[in-house]
This record gives C-alpha cells, sequence and structure tokens, in this order.
C-alpha cells in the first residue's frame, strides 16, 4: 500500500511526461521546439488549428497577457494526462489517509526495504520507505492538497497549452516529496530534498518564455543551493561522527555525542551543535528562513496552483519536517535549538513586516508562508516538535486555500496581481470571497478555526520555555500576530471590499469553474476541520501515544504541562493582537481610506524600507551578485582574455603568425627586388670566396 | 695619353654598374630592364675584347661574338615575353609586374 502511495504520482509524471513529450514532437516535427513567446501570431504551428486557438482565446474574452500569448492549441492529449495524474493522486491521497489511520491510531508502523541504493566502503544506503506517525501526517498532507491542486489546475491551466507538461511536473514534485518524507536515511531524504528542489525549479520557470520567470526560477535554484551546501556538510559529518546515516543508528548514537568537539581550524567546536547548525542550514534554505528568504517572493513567477502546492503547502515545509524528523538530535544542542528559534522568530516579524506594504497578491501571501513558516520553526525550536508540525498541518490546508483562491481572483481579473487595481469584487465573486475569508480567518487565528488552535499553542509554546532566545521569540510571534491579521485583511479589503479601482477589470470579471471551486471548497472545510478534531493528537499527552518514537517530546510534555496554568491574560495575548490588527486594517482601509496614504506619507523611510523588503535583494546584489560579477569579469578579461590569449597556446599562435606576416612582406613580387638579392648574394658569395678561398 | 687596359677595364666596370643600377632603381618599365641587361652584357663584351686585345688570344673576340648572338636572341624573346605580357595585363610598368607578391 505504502509503495503504491509513492509509487502512483511517479508513474503519473512518466504518462503525462510521455504525452508531453509526443505532443512536443507533433508540433515541431524534426526541429527544436521555439519558444513560444517569440511569435505571438504562431503562423509556424499547424496552420488549420490556429483558426481555433484564436476563437479559444477569446472564448473568455482575455486580453492578450503574458501567460498564454500565442493563444496555442491544447497539446494532443492533454486530457488525458489530466485524468491519469488526478486518479492517481486520489488513489494516494485515500491510501494515505487510511495509512494514517492505521500508523497513528492502530500504531503499526511500517518499515518497507525496497532495494540497495548505495554500498560503498562504510556507506550503506538503502531506498526504504519508513511510516510514522510523523510521516503518516506528512503523507496526508502532501497527498491530499497535492490532488486538490492538481484538480484546480484543470480548471486554472485551461487555457494553457502546455498542460501535459504541467501535469507531469506536479505529479513528479509529489513523487519526490513523499520520497523526502518517507525517507528512511540522510541520503535518501537528500535525494527526494533535490527532487522537490528541481520540480520546483522547473515549475518556476514553467512560462520559460517569461524572462522574469527563468530569472525567479534560477534564483530559487541556487538559494537552495547555498542551503543545500550546508545541509550535504551536515549530512558529511552525520557520517564521519556515527559512521552510518540511517536514522535509527544516527538517533542511537546522538545521545553518545553530547560533549564531544571537532577540532577545525584551531579551534574546538562542539560536534553535535555543528551538525545541527549545518542541517539546519539546509532546513534555512527550503523553507526561506531569514537570510536565505529572497527567492520565496520571486518564486510567485509560476502558475498560482505551483505557489500554493509548493510555495505554501509542502515543500516549504520540507525544512520544518527535517527538523522535526531529525528531533532527537536537534533536542540534544541546547545552542542549536536556540538559533532555530532565534531565526524563526526573526522571520516571523520580518516577513509580516514586509507584508504590509506589498501590492501583489501573490506575494503578500508568500511573505505571510514565509512569516508562518518562522512561527513553526519557533516551535520546533524550543522542543515543541508536535506544536509545529501541527501549524504545518493547519497551515498546509489554510494557505494552500488562500492561494488557490488568490489564483481564482487572479483568473477572474485576467491575470491582474496588483491589489490597488481590485476592490468591490465581492459581490461579483462570492464563493472565493467567501474562501479567502475562510482562509484569513485561519491564518489570523480566528478561534475555532484551524490556525487559532496551532498558533495560539506556538506562542504559549514561547512562554513556558526557558532562555533569552524563547522569549524573543514570545515578543516577535506574538507582534506577528497582529501584523498578519493585519496585512490579511488588508487583502481582503482592498481586494472584495471598497468600491472598485479598475471599472473595466471589475465588469468583467467571472466566478472560475466548478472544478476549482470544489478544491476550493474542500480546503476550506479543512480550514476549519484540520483544528479541533487533530489537537489531542498534536499535543498534550494525545500526542506522545500518536507520535510515540518518531518525535522527541521530552521537552514538549513539559510545556504541556505548563501551558494549562497559564495566566489567562497570555492565553487571549495572540486573540486580542488578532483582533487589534483587524481593527486596524478595517479603519485604515473602510473607514479612513486616506489614512494609509497620509502614513506612507509621514513615515516615508519606514515604508520605503518595508516596500523594499528590507533592502535584501539590494544587499545581497551588493555584497554577492556584484562581487561575484567583478571576479568572473576579472577571470574572463584578465585570466581568459589577457593571460591564455596573450601568452597561452592562442598567444604562441598570434606571436607565430606576426612572424610570418613580416617574412612574407619579404616577397614584394618586384622583380629588381629579387635580382638585388641575387646581387647582394653573388657579391657575398663571391666576397667569401675571395678571402676565404684564399687561405 | 696611352690607353691601357685599365681604361678599358673602367669603362667596362661603370657600364656595368650602371646596367646594375638600372635594373634596381628603374620604376617605370619593363623594357629598361632589358635594355640594362644589355648594358651588362655589352659592359662583359668590353671586357673580353680587351683582355683578348692585349692577351693576344682570338678567342676573347669569338666569345665576344656569342654573347653578342646570345643577347640579341634574349633581346628577341624579352620583347616578345613583354608584348604577350602587355597584352594580358595591359601595363608593363615595373610596380604593376608583382603577381609573386606574398
Amino acid at each position: 500500500m505504502y509503495q503504491a502511495i509513492v509509487v502512483l504520482p511517479l508513474l503519473g509524471a512518466i504518462v503525462a511526461g510521455l504525452i508531453a513529450l509526443a505532443g512536443a514532437r507533433a508540433r515541431f516535427p524534426g526541429e527544436d521546439p521555439p519558444p513560444p513567446g517569440d511569435h505571438p501570431a504562431a503562423p509556424h504551428t499547424e496552420g488549420h488549428a490556429h483558426g481555433a486557438a484564436v476563437a479559444h482565446g477569446d472564448a473568455h474574452g482575455s486580453e492578450a497577457h503574458d501567460e498564454n500569448e500565442g493563444h496555442e492549441p491544447s497539446a494532443a492529449g492533454s486530457h488525458l494526462a489530466e485524468l491519469v495524474t488526478c486518479t492517481f493522486l486520489v488513489i494516494s491521497c485515500v491510501l494515505s489517509w487510511i495509512g494514517f489511520y492505521n500508523v497513528g491510531f492502530g500504531g503499526h508502523d511500517a518499515h518497507i526495504p525496497l532495494f540497495t541504493f548505495i554500498t560503498f566502503g562504510d556507506l550503506h544506503s538503502e531506498w526504504t520507505l519508513r511510516i510514522d506517525a510523523l510521516t503518516a501526517v506528512m503523507l496526508v498532507v502532501v497527498t491530499t492538497i497535492s490532488s486538490l491542486v492538481h484538480i484546480y489546475s484543470i480548471g486554472y491551466m485551461e487555457e494553457d497549452p502546455y498542460k501535459p507538461r504541467f501535469f507531469s511536473y506536479l505529479s513528479f514534485f509529489t513523487f519526490a516529496m513523499l520520497m523526502l518524507v518517507t525517507a528512511d536515511n540522510l541520503v535518501q531524504l537528500f535525494f527526494g530534498w533535490e527532487g522537490v528542489g528541481l520540480a520546483s525549479y522547473l515549475l518556476i520557470g514553467f512560462w520559460y518564455h517569461k524572462p522574469e520567470a527563468n530569472a525567479a526560477a534560477i534564483k530559487a535554484f541556487i538559494v537552495n543551493r547555498i542551503g543545500d551546501f550546508g545541509f550535504s556538510l551536515g549530512i558529511f559529518a552525520v557520517f564521519y561522527l556515527i559512521g552510518a546515516i540511517d536514522f535509527d543508528t544516527i538517533f542511537a548514537q546522538a545521545p553518545g555525542l553530547v560533549g564531544k568537539s571537532f577540532h577545525f581550524l584551531s579551534w574546538n567546536v562542539d560536534a553535535l551543535t555543528t551538525v545541527c547548525l549545518l542541517l539546519f542550514m539546509g532546513a534555512m534554505g527550503k523553507s526561506a528562513q531569514f537570510l536565505l528568504h529572497t527567492w520565496l517572493p520571486d518564486a510567485m513567477e509560476g502558475p498560482t496552483p505551483v505557489s500554493a502546492l509548493i510555495h505554501a503547502a509542502t515543500m516549504v515545509t520540507a525544512g520544518v519536517f527535517m527538523v522535526a524528523r531529525l528531533s532527537p538530535l536537534f533536542s540534544l544542542s541546547q545552542d542549536a535549538s536556540a538559533f532555530v528559534t532565534f531565526i524563526g522568530g526573526t522571520t516571523a516579524i520580518f516577513a509580516a513586516s514586509v507584508a504590509l506594504v506589498q501590492n501583489d497578491i501573490k506575494r503578500i501571501i508568500a511573505y505571510s508562508t514565509c512569516s508562518q513558516l518562522g512561527y513553526m520553526f519557533v516551535a520546533m525550536g524550543v522542543g515543541a516538535y508536535s506544536v509545529g508540525m501541527f501549524h504545518l498541518f493547519t497551515h498546509a490546508f489554510f494557505k494552500a486555500l488562500l492561494f488557490l483562491g488568490s489564483g481564482s481572483v487572479i483568473l477572474a481579473m485576467h491575470h491582474e496581481q496588483d491589489i490597488r487595481r481590485m476592490g468591490g469584487l465581492w459581490n461579483k465573486i462570492p464563493f472565493t470571497f467567501a474562501v479567502m475569508v475562510i482562509g484569513t480567518l485561519a491564518l489570523t487565528g480566528f478561534p475555532l478555526t484551524a490556525g487559532f488552535f496551532s498558533k495560539d499553542a506556538i506562542i504559549e509554546a514561547d512562554v513556558t520555555t526557558q532562555g533569552a532566545a524563547a522569549s524573543y521569540a514570545f515578543v516577535m510571534t506574538t507582534l506577528a500576530a497582529a501584523l498578519t491579521s493585519f496585512y490579511s485583511w488588508r487583502l481582503i479589503f482592498k481586494t472584495f471590499l471598497g468600491a472598485p479601482h479598475d471599472r473595466h477589470h471589475y465588469e468583467s470579471a467571472h466566478e472560475s469553474p466548478k472544478v476549482m471551486l470544489i478544491p476550493l471548497a474542500l480546503l476550506a472545510f479543512g480550514s476549519f476541520a484540520a483544528g479541533w478534531p487533530f489537537v489531542q493528537i498534536f499535543m498534550g499527552h494525545g500526542a506522545d501515544v500518536f507520535f510515540g518514537t518518531s518525535l522527541k517530546l521530552v521537552e514538549a510534555d513539559k510545556i504541556f504541562e505548563e501551558t494549562e496554568t497559564l495566566p489567562v491574560a497570555i492565553k487571549l495575548a495572540p486573540t486580542i493582537m488578532m483582533l487589534g490588527g483587524l481593527l486596524v486594517a478595517w479603519l485604515f482601509y473602510i473607514r479612513r481610506p486616506d489614512l494609509p496614504e497620509a502614513l506612507a506619507r509621514d513615515q516615508k523611510p519606514l515604508y520605503e524600507f518595508l516596500l523594499n523588503k528590507w533592502y535584501f535583494d539590494e544587499l545581497y546584489d551588493f555584497l554577492f551578485v556584484r562581487p561575484t560579477l567583478w571576479l568572473g569579469r576579472l577571470f574572463w578579461k584578465g585570466g581568459d582574455g589577457f593571460l591564455i590569449d596573450g601568452f597561452g597556446p592562442d598567444g604562441v599562435s598570434a606571436r607565430v603568425l606576426d612572424v610570418t606576416r613580416n617574412v612574407v612582406r619579404l616577397q614584394t613580387g618586384y622583380l629588381y627586388h629579387y635580382a638585388f638579392a641575387m646581387l647582394i648574394g653573388v657579391a657575398a658569395a663571391i666576397t667569401w670566396f675571395m678571402f676565404a678561398g684564399l687561405r | 695619353m696611352i690607353i691601357g687596359l685599365g681604361h678599358y677595364l673602367s669603362v667596362a666596370a661603370i657600364v656595368f654598374t650602371l646596367g646594375v643600377l638600372g635594373i634596381f632603381l628603374n620604376r617605370k618599365n619593363v623594357i629598361i630592364i632589358l635594355m640594362s641587361i644589355e648594358l651588362i652584357l655589352l659592359s662583359v663584351n668590353i671586357n673580353l675584347v680587351a683582355f683578348s686585345t692585349f692577351l693576344n688570344d682570338i678567342v676573347g673576340q669569338v666569345y665576344a661574338l656569342i654573347v653578342l648572338t646570345v643577347a640579341a636572341a634574349e633581346a628577341a624573346i624579352g620583347l616578345a615575353i613583354l608584348v604577350a605580357y602587355f597584352r594580358n595585363r595591359g601595363s608593363i610598368a615595373v610596380e604593376d609586374v608583382n603577381l609573386m607578391k606574398g
């Protein structure tokens, strides 16, 4: 059964990929496919299909926008690809829920060896599916969100000519993510880790004729490589210290590592802390934490379903999952855990502050994702691993809902993403409005929604934990709760309420097709249902029973006990913050719409600072990109151009050419020059014979 | 003043030098080069005849006649080549005769 969960998406990806290949072949027989953006009129495609494509594009009265310019017809077999991938995903999803029940409540952990991956010296890596409660939670999250996103994409990608390729990538991503969460050793985890990175790259750059999409894809890839550098160093360090990479051995040996130290460059560093920090570096990259977050907002160039699946619900939570999976390691290192808490808290407040002033609907939600990931890491850092997993679980539902809802808005507005040009949409697209409000309620932690339980639990866990990092995180997450509420409601108010800012767009807005609304409805249901029914298994003593040995919950138990006795004021703090944010947003965007502008004018430096995302892109440009470019230019101009071409092989050949060019000039072609040379030669010969011959 | 062998040789040397310089310093016409070659041959003839007279050996003068014959033949062939060249290239200026330029 578990094999089927993992392999079915791969099968779907392969089938859809073959259809995409066949389609590409039919489209461009005998030549490399030119980028579709080059020929908006598409004269190079089959002439007979062209008319149909134009009619198809006009059916929605859509203007020429960058997402489906060219109005090419859908690739052949699109429906087959959709059908196959969606069916396989839904089957996989159903099996995951069964597995969730079996593992979580039946306690039937599974350990399924498939075959050997690498055997080299002391290194043994097997393909093994490790199904315990932690994996089961992730399986449910991944397959549920993924199958809903697959179904939603049928509607959202309706006009795109390259659907088989899209669905193939989506299914491939799901497969890689499932490999990641079912990994039994670090190398297998790393395989899935890189697999989702690849899928993310491919899907961000799905519209590869858009330069911004390509740039964003490359940026995501490179920033993730920085994290992966640390991650792989961490894996090496684990292998160096323990001599094995499978989780059971690592966890068994980990307590023996306490107090050991590395000798590195004449200082001793604590081995366990180093390992955890290196591994956490990978998590920072993948989960877009502070300092390595810059790729996530740019990744919004990809199609919206991709943002929902990869950059909100699943892939970016891989870092959180990894820390949870390695909780027996992290719980042993106080310093590393404090660092995790610190980074999480910083990310939470940083991303929330940036989201306050952004105007792109998807970017606001992207920063929100970043901020919520910070919450999860805070929970991981203070040792409340199950609480972090709870937030991961609930967040997947409501953030996917928000993204897919914003996708519905974007489609209704004909690919307009700027919330300043929206407004008053609530009666045009009432269903989308309703689900977006539900998603926002859940995100801001409105009582009884899913987010309420998980987010409050994180903030309470901060209070009960000793240490400066936890206190810092408490202040940051509580403040971020207010900011979260403000920017979320700002999004709702500016998009759906108030007067329409763009009459034309407003008039032509239309509700999305049913195939998109049903996944939205299910996710909206999940935004409530993922909360209260699961409180017992993620928190309190239920967590011990549910997670068993898959999480290290010693700290957490203490936290759960202490949260019972917290003062009411602290228990209410997040809710009060949330209501405060809502009130301010209401004041700013409904009651007194002139206030935000006045504030932006008065606090111009602050506003600019936030609008430019704390100038991180500029800072990195200055610190890394420019010096790298400078170095590259130096090697190119100085190393290659001057040294190699000047003195290397090219230089030698150039000198030879110079010499021959001079020699050639001797051959003037004038008769008298030759005659003169002969005369000189004869004179010289005679002179020589006269003097030398006499001797 | 008695005209001795030295005088004859001097004249021959001057004519020879004129011929050589005529070849090298001439920038105008290929015909002048042919004429310069004739001058060189003539200077050789002067030498031959002068030595023949002063050494009382008739072979030198016979040889001078052979040289004259060869010079005439050479002039005929040279001029013929020149005419053919002019027909082909439309110019016999020395500057233009540089097909062998590298």
